[in-house]
């Protein structure tokens, strides 16, 4: 098992490394060469123009870029430059906002429908429609009535994790094992009591792969809603760097946005492990 | 009780005496010209004085204004009942925390600079300007109240009083941000189509429905014969993606604010065509624009808020210091743009993308004077292309949305030379424009949606 853990990871190495090399190679390779122009004129143009230097950045201009990011990712030159980590934290807080309140609706209201057939086929037509609409979809009506961007985006973030959320804890409530529902019949347990002590334990690994599902999308979401409404976060940063054209910056920001959408994820892993049994 | 007639510019500012200064008092001066009726009944006098409690800064305003506009403007420029503090300097602000959204475009140069250069400072108010990603966001945060005002493309707050393109809100437009400053920028594969004729099925863009670029985009291949609906593309395009969009050759060019057209001259994408100047001399592009209801509700708020953008744009009207600007504006706080690109725009001094280094110092310039006559000839714009339709009350609209008589005082003040005047004609591409006959000015064009 350890050697097949080192063999991959030195797969990966190799894959990183020859990545970064195509990605030079393909770069170097690109861009028009030096071209015959006064001086004047080349000083007042950028060094595409100039020079013919290629539009993509290398992996070292990228590397080096990054590193002046993280070496000080709390700066504060006004309301519209902060360093990437003040980004990074509005963004987490908008998606934890939405989410735990998504939380909040989606498990009791998923209990209730996994505990009753009715309710089931009673809210299913509205789960149905609901759920395929993309979250930005959602936004100009948000902004209209909530009449506030930021709460738009945190509304926003809440309608699209809701869904996973809900149909996963119905699903997990509806298919605990009968048997397990019997001998709480037998115990004579009340109702609030087996949803506590016998449902709730045996669906928490499916609410939580829910939980899991959710929060990926609502990183996803995020991104693009912070792009629309502005003002602070990493979608901001994005684009941000592309009203400037800087194609460097927005590639440090899609690492910085897979890292810590990989680090979410693998917390909602480990939580995910925590509550599974093995029957 | 002093009753000597406020809308007098040349009324001494003795207390004691009369207007012309022969008499002891201003009871006797009127007992000597008893056939010299009043100017105006007190009230309006009054409503003056309130507006202007300062003898020498009302004296300014008449001189720059002349008595018979100024009268004119009492009616419906502003609201008498909160008239009286509107523009005392000495009364206290409302707010003082302010928040101004702008779109990250060098026609913003005065609200962006006022912040960084202490513009706002010094009209004792804390604002923080805020970058916003589009003009549709930047009116829906506006209406919201996110933002106390904004900049705004001067169509759209005619466009949104109207309800064009949204529900209808009272807005107001107290200044013009720039004049000039927009140019025609096309793909390098086009530098030998210098010829609008030539132009057939391009694909344009422009920042927004309601702009001046789309009128003007509009007008100019209008001219050259080609229909702008049928014969070319056009299509509403955020500056920052123009740039992206001529590199990916999606579209054959633009007509858009900078720096987006130095941009692609920096980054070798396209070459300047035209600048809107060469079209329309001294045309408005931006403006600072604020619901009627900030402008009632918090008028003196409203009044400090105005002298800095008017102080800023009145700074920036001097080419000495548009250097200076193009270092306070560069950063990622602001425009977030290479400093040469900005300096070349300012400067008027820049590359043409086509190897040659061309000088403007009239490239982008800044008049905060908002005309009448630049809305009529936008609503007739318009109209033209069926954007609004029926009749419409153009002198009514350009008064009740271009508050052409505040930004004339806080233009006196800032140094500027306001005009005496709240309309002027001009010419497009050489064609005469008569704000008197809206009308007949539509009917000329031979093509048009009407």
């Amino acid at each position: 098992m350890s050697s097949l853990s080192v063999r991959a990871t030195i797969v990966s190495a190799l894959l990183l490394a020859t990545l970064l090399l195509v990605w030079q190679i393909l770069v170097q390779g690109t861009g028009a060469g030096p071209q015959q122009m006064d001086p004047e004129y080349a000083r007042l143009v950028g060094a595409t123009a100039s020079q013919g230097k290629s539009a993509m950045p290398g992996p070292l201009d990228v590397g080096a870029q990054l590193w002046r990011h993280l070496s000080d990712p709390f700066y504060d030159k006004g309301p519209n430059d902060k360093g990437v980590g003040i980004q990074l934290a509005y963004s987490l807080a908008r998606v934890l906002g939405g989410y735990l309140a998504a939380a909040l609706v989606a498990i009791p209201l998923g209990f209730l429908i996994g505990m009753s057939p009715l309710m089931s086929r009673a809210l299913d037509p509205f789960i149905q429609v609901l759920k395929p609409i993309s979250p930005l979809a959602w936004m100009p009506l948000a902004l209209y009535t909530i009449k506030d961007s930021a709460a738009s985006a945190v509304f926003v973030i809440f309608i699209c994790s809701v869904w996973p959320m809900l149909l996963n804890t119905a699903f997990g409530v509806a298919t605990v094992r009968n048997d397990w529902l019997n001998v709480a019949k037998t115990l004579e347990l009340s109702r609030v009591r087996t949803a506590l002590r016998v449902i709730l334990p045996a669906a928490a690994p499916t609410i939580l792969t829910g939980m899991r599902i959710s929060i990926g999308i609502a990183w996803l979401v995020i991104v693009a809603a912070e792009m629309l409404v502005g003002g602070t976060g990493i979608g901001y940063f994005v684009w941000n760097e592309w009203n400037n054209l800087s194609i460097n910056n927005v590639i440090n920001a899609i690492l910085l946005i897979g890292v810590v959408g990989m680090i979410l994820d693998q917390l909602m892993g480990r939580l995910q492990r925590a509550v599974s049994y093995a029957e | 009780m002093n009753v000597d007639d406020p809308f007098d510019p040349r009324a001494t500012l003795r207390t004691t005496g009369c207007a012309c200064g022969r008499h002891a008092t201003a009871a006797e001066h009127d007992a000597a010209a008893p056939s010299e009726p009043p100017y105006r009944g007190l009230v309006e006098g009054a409503v003056m004085r309130a507006l202007f409690p300062v003898d020498a800064t009302r004296r300014r305003f008449l001189q720059a204004v002349g008595a018979t506009t100024a009268a004119a403007a009492l009616d419906h420029v502003f609201p008498i009942a909160t008239a009286t503090e509107a523009f005392a300097q000495s009364a206290p602000l409302e707010k003082k925390d302010l928040k101004v959204g702008f779109i990250p475009i060098t026609c913003a140069t005065p609200i962006i600079m006022a912040a960084p250069m202490g513009f706002y400072a010094k009209a004792g108010l804390n604002v923080e300007v805020i970058k916003t990603a589009g003009w549709a966001v930047i009116r829906d945060k506006t209406i919201n109240k996110e933002y106390d005002a904004a900049h705004m493309l001067s169509p759209m707050p005619l466009a949104i009083s109207m309800g064009a393109g949204s529900n209808p809100v009272p807005y107001t437009m107290p200044a013009v941000e720039n004049i000039n400053g927009q140019a025609i920028t096309l793909a390098m594969k086009h530098k030998d189509k210098r010829d609008p004729k030539q132009w057939k099925g391009f694909k344009f863009a422009v920042p927004f429905d309601y702009s001046m670029h789309n009128y003007l985009l509009r007008y100019y291949v209008a001219e050259a014969g080609l229909d702008p609906d049928t014969d070319i593309q056009i299509r509403a395009v955020p500056p920052p993606e123009m740039v992206a969009n001529l590199r990916a050759d999606n579209i054959d060019g633009y007509l858009g604010p900078d720096p987006f057209n130095q941009r692609a001259v920096y980054d070798g994408v396209g070459f300047i065509h035209l600048l809107s100047k060469e079209m329309w001399e001294g045309h408005p592009c931006c403006a600072f624009a604020a619901s009627r209801d900030f402008v009632t509700t918090l008028p003196n708020t409203y009044a400090a808020l105005l002298r800095a953008i008017i102080a800023a744009t009145a700074f920036a009207s001097n080419p000495e210091n548009r250097k200076q600007i193009a270092t306070a504006i560069a950063p990622a706080n602001y425009l977030n743009q290479p400093e040469t690109v900005l300096e070349q725009i300012l400067t008027g001094t820049y590359a043409d993308g086509l190897g040659a280094v061309k000088k403007d110092t009239r490239r982008i310039d800044f008049d905060p004077f908002p005309w009448h006559s630049f809305a009529i000839w936008i609503l007739t714009q318009m109209k033209r292309w069926g954007q609004i339709k029926g009749d419409i009350d153009y002198k009514g609209i350009a008064a009740q949305v271009y508050l052409a008589t505040d930004a004339a005082r806080l233009m006196k003040e800032a140094g500027l030379t306001p005009p005496t005047t709240t309309s002027k004609a001009f010419s497009v591409m050489g064609k005469p424009f008569d704000p008197e006959k809206p009308e007949d000015y539509i009917r000329s064009f031979a093509i048009k949606r009407t």
